[in-house]
């Protein structure tokens, strides 16, 4: 756990892990990727994280509470732009129809909801990813001590 | 189906037999690493980018760890 090679190639590959992750996200709906292969990225990189430091580093890594708050609030960004389609007068997880701007074709904010949509499901897929990881490791490591 | 196609399927069939015959637990998580990532070139040539970046992340990566940690809580011989 304490190797100095693990830790500095983890040091130097972890920014560039979750920039990988967020294109993906963002771009879901213009190129391929979407809210759940990003999301996962994102938390395989949190996940190396916790192998290189250890998981009893509890400042520095993401800690099981606030990935439950996370994780509540994406599935809640999720129905709340689903609702608001129905607030608008459309049906649910309506897009156009609702009146949202579309924007301009191939760029990032185009699409209307869509983008905002696998953001709350890359947030939530992240924060479960990580929270089932440190479930699993966690009590084996409580076991042993 | 060109030559790297047959040999990547080759490949795949030797990781799941392997996988499937081994004793030792964490051998066959490895090599599953691997058919994962053989898996997610092929749904790559097979013209489907957004499965094969969806097993790349979730069959080499995710279920690899979690798989060694589901191992690190009990045995590693079967």
């Amino acid at each position: 756990m304490s190797d100095i090679i693990v830790r500095v190639v983890t040091r130097l590959m972890i920014p560039y892990l979750q920039l990988y992750g967020l294109y993906i996200i963002l771009y879901g709906h213009n190129s391929p990727g979407g809210g759940f292969a990003g999301g996962t990225v994102i938390a395989s990189s949190l996940i190396l994280y916790v192998l290189a430091f250890g998981i009893d580093d509890e400042d520095l890594r993401l800690s099981p509470s606030v990935a439950r708050i996370i994780e509540s609030c994406g599935a809640l960004a999720y129905v709340g732009i689903g609702l608001g389609g129905i607030l608008l007068g459309a049906n649910f997880l309506s897009n156009k129809a609702a009146g949202f701007p579309l924007g301009i074709p191939g760029r990032v904010f185009s699409g209307g909801t869509i983008v905002l949509l696998t953001v709350s499901i890359g947030l939530k897929v992240a924060s479960t990813m990580i929270t089932l990881f440190v479930n699993i490791a966690e009590k084996e490591g409580e076991e042993e001590s | 189906m060109t030559l790297v196609h047959f040999l990547l399927l080759l490949f795949l069939v030797v990781c799941a037999f392997f996988v499937g015959r081994t004793k030792d637990l964490i051998s066959a998580v490895i090599v599953f690493s691997a058919y994962s990532l053989t898996m997610a070139l092929l749904w790559q040539q097979l013209a489907s980018p957004d499965v094969a970046i969806t097993e790349a992340a979730i069959g080499s990566g995710v279920t690899t760890l979690l798989l060694f940690a589901a191992i690190s809580r009990t045995r590693r011989m079967e």
